[in-house]
C-alpha cells in the first residue's frame, strides 16, 4: 500500500462512520433545497461498476423512498448532465408523458421542473445534484445557474471525500490485516479521554522506539 | 524534382519568391463587415452540419429529415465502431440541439453522430471516435454541446480540433460555467460558447475575456423534445447550437471563410462590437 493509501486507511479508521457522511450529503441537499426554495433536492452518485446512478441523499419529496434507487447512468435528465458534464435547467417536464410516467412509476413524485448539475471533482464525474420544482419565476437568471454551479462544486468536494473514505475503508475491510490493526488503534486512540490518550501515546511511542532501533 | 513534388502547388513549409503569385488570394470582404453582409438572406443552404450528441429524432416536426445518422459504440473487439443509427435519440438532448439549428438555418444539411446514451463506460473513447469520424467526413460545422473532464483525452481532442481547424471544419463547443478543467471548449481552435439571458436567437456577444469566446442565447429556450413536443430549458448546451447555426448561416453566404476568418467575422458582427445593425 502506498503511503497515501496508508494515511487514508488510518484516517478512515479515525473518521469512521458512514453515518457522518450520510449526514453531510443530507445536509448538502437540504441546503440546496433551501437556497432555491425548491420542493426537493437529491444527489445521485455514479456506481462505475454497475454503470448506474444511485440516489444517495434526498431532501423533500421522495425523501423516504428514493435512497438506493438505481437507473442507467446516461438516461434521463440526470444522465444528460452526467455524460455531457453540462448543467441544465428544464421547465415543464410534465409536457413529456414518457418522463412523467417513468418517474411516477419509480418514485411516486412527478417533478415539473429540474435544475441538474454534474458533480465534478478534478477530472472525475462523481454524480449529479438536482433541485426539483423551485418556484416558477419569469425569466430564469444565469445568476441562479452560477449559484447552482458553485454549490455543486462544494457538494462535489464532500462527495469526493466520502468516496475516498469509502475506498480506504474497503481496503481495511478486505484483508489488509496489518494496516487494519493500525487503523483500529488510531480509531481507539481517538476515542480515549485526554489522560488515557496521553498514556496510550507514550506507550505507542515506546513501541515505536523498540521497532525502529 | 520528382513529378509528384512538381504537382504540389507549394513546398510544405516554406514559400519561395517565385511561388508568391500562386497563393495570391482575393479579399472579397467589404470595407466594413456588417451583419447584413454576413447574414442577410442566409438559410444555411449548402452547409453540412453535424450534431455530435445523443442522436436526433428525425421525425420531430421541428427537426425534419437528416442527411445521415450514425451511432458510435464499442465493438466486441473493444474498439469503437461507427454504424448507421436506426434508434434516433436516446435521451432528447441531440434532438433539442438539432431543433435549434433547424429553426435558424432551415436549409442546412444536418447529420447526427450518436456518442451519448450508452452509459458512462467507454464514453470518452466513444466521444473521441465520434469526433474523429465527423472530422474525417469534413463537415463544415460540428456542434458539441458536451465536454469531457478526462485529461487523458485532452491531447487527442486537441489534435482533432487542430485537424478540424486546418481543414476548415468549424468546431463549436459548450463552455463550462463550473470551476473545472474540461475540453474541448478551452482550445483556441474551437469556437467556445456560453449563455446570455436575452430572447433574440441571433443575438450574440464576443467575450473580450476568454477562454469563453462567445455568448449566445441559452436561457429559457424552446426546445424540440422527445415525443414530438416542446419544452423550455436553460444551459450552455443550448447556447452552443445557436452559435453553430449562426456559423452555418455565415458560411452558407460566404463559403470561402476559413475558421479564423469566420471567427473574425463573428467578432466584427457581435452585438457588443459593432453588430452592424
Amino acid at each position: 500500500m502506498t503511503e497515501d493509501g496508508f494515511r487514508a486507511a488510518v484516517a478512515a479508521g479515525v473518521a469512521g462512520a458512514d453515518d457522518a457522511y450520510a449526514s453531510l450529503l443530507k445536509s448538502v441537499v437540504e441546503v440546496a433545497r433551501a437556497i432555491f426554495g425548491a420542493k426537493a433536492s437529491s444527489i445521485m452518485l455514479l456506481d462505475e461498476d454497475a454503470d448506474e446512478l444511485v440516489f444517495e441523499a434526498v431532501a423533500g419529496e421522495g425523501e423516504e423512498s428514493l435512497i438506493g434507487t438505481r437507473f442507467p447512468s446516461s438516461t434521463g435528465v440526470a444522465g444528460w448532465t452526467l455524460v455531457t458534464r453540462q448543467a441544465l435547467v428544464i421547465e415543464d417536464l410534465t409536457n413529456d408523458p414518457r418522463h412523467a410516467r417513468a418517474v411516477a412509476e419509480g418514485t411516486g413524485y412527478v417533478p415539473k421542473g429540474i435544475m441538474s448539475v454534474p458533480l465534478l471533482a478534478d477530472e472525475r464525474a462523481l454524480g449529479v445534484l438536482q433541485v426539483l420544482d423551485r418556484p416558477q419565476r419569469p425569466g430564469f437568471s444565469l445568476q441562479e445557474m452560477d449559484l447552482l454551479g458553485l454549490f455543486a462544486n462544494q457538494a462535489a468536494i464532500a462527495v469526493d471525500l466520502l468516496q475516498r473514505s469509502r475506498r480506504a475503508k474497503a481496503v481495511l475491510d478486505t484483508g489488509a490485516g496489518d494496516i487494519a490493526v493500525v487503523a483500529r488503534l488510531a480509531a481507539a486512540l481517538d476515542e480515549l479521554d485526554e489522560g488515557k490518550r496521553d498514556r496510550a501515546l507514550r506507550l505507542l511511542e515506546a513501541l515505536e522506539g523498540v521497532l525502529t532501533h | 524534382m520528382s513529378e509528384g513534388a512538381a504537382e504540389r502547388p507549394l513546398p510544405a513549409w516554406s514559400l519561395p519568391a517565385d511561388a508568391v503569385d500562386r497563393i495570391r488570394l482575393e479579399a472579397p470582404w467589404p470595407e466594413r463587415v456588417t451583419r447584413a453582409w454576413a447574414l442577410d438572406g442566409a438559410t444555411g443552404e449548402g452547409v453540412r452540419i453535424c450534431v455530435l450528441d445523443s442522436g436526433v429524432d428525425a421525425k420531430h416536426p421541428k427537426v425534419g429529415a437528416l442527411d445521415e445518422a450514425v451511432a458510435v459504440s464499442i465493438g466486441e473487439d473493444g474498439e469503437p465502431q461507427v454504424a448507421p443509427d436506426d434508434q434516433g435519440d436516446l435521451s432528447g438532448h441531440g434532438t433539442a440541439c438539432a431543433g435549434i439549428i433547424r429553426a435558424l438555418a432551415p436549409k442546412a444539411s444536418i447529420a447526427s453522430v450518436r456518442v451519448l446514451g450508452a452509459g458512462m463506460k467507454g464514453s470518452g473513447q466513444i466521444l473521441l471516435a465520434g469526433l474523429r469520424w465527423a472530422v474525417e467526413q469534413e463537415f463544415h460545422v460540428i456542434n458539441m454541446s458536451l465536454s469531457t473532464t478526462k485529461r487523458e483525452f485532452a491531447d487527442v481532442l486537441h489534435e482533432l480540433a487542430d485537424t478540424a481547424y486546418f481543414q476548415r471544419t468549424i468546431l463549436v463547443a459548450s463552455a463550462h460555467n463550473m470551476p473545472v478543467e474540461s475540453y474541448p471548449w478551452r482550445f483556441s481552435s474551437v469556437i467556445s460558447v456560453g449563455s446570455h439571458e436575452e430572447e433574440d436567437s441571433l443575438r450574440f456577444y464576443y467575450n473580450p475575456d476568454p477562454p469563453v469566446e462567445f455568448f449566445a442565447r441559452g436561457v429559457d429556450v424552446e426546445l424540440a423534445w422527445m415525443g414530438g413536443g416542446t419544452i423550455r430549458a436553460t444551459g450552455n448546451s443550448f447556447a452552443t447550437p445557436h452559435m453553430s447555426a449562426i456559423c452555418t448561416l455565415v458560411l452558407s453566404k460566404h463559403p470561402h471563410l476559413t475558421p479564423f476568418q469566420l471567427k473574425s467575422v463573428l467578432h466584427l458582427i457581435a452585438d457588443n462590437v459593432g453588430g452592424g445593425r
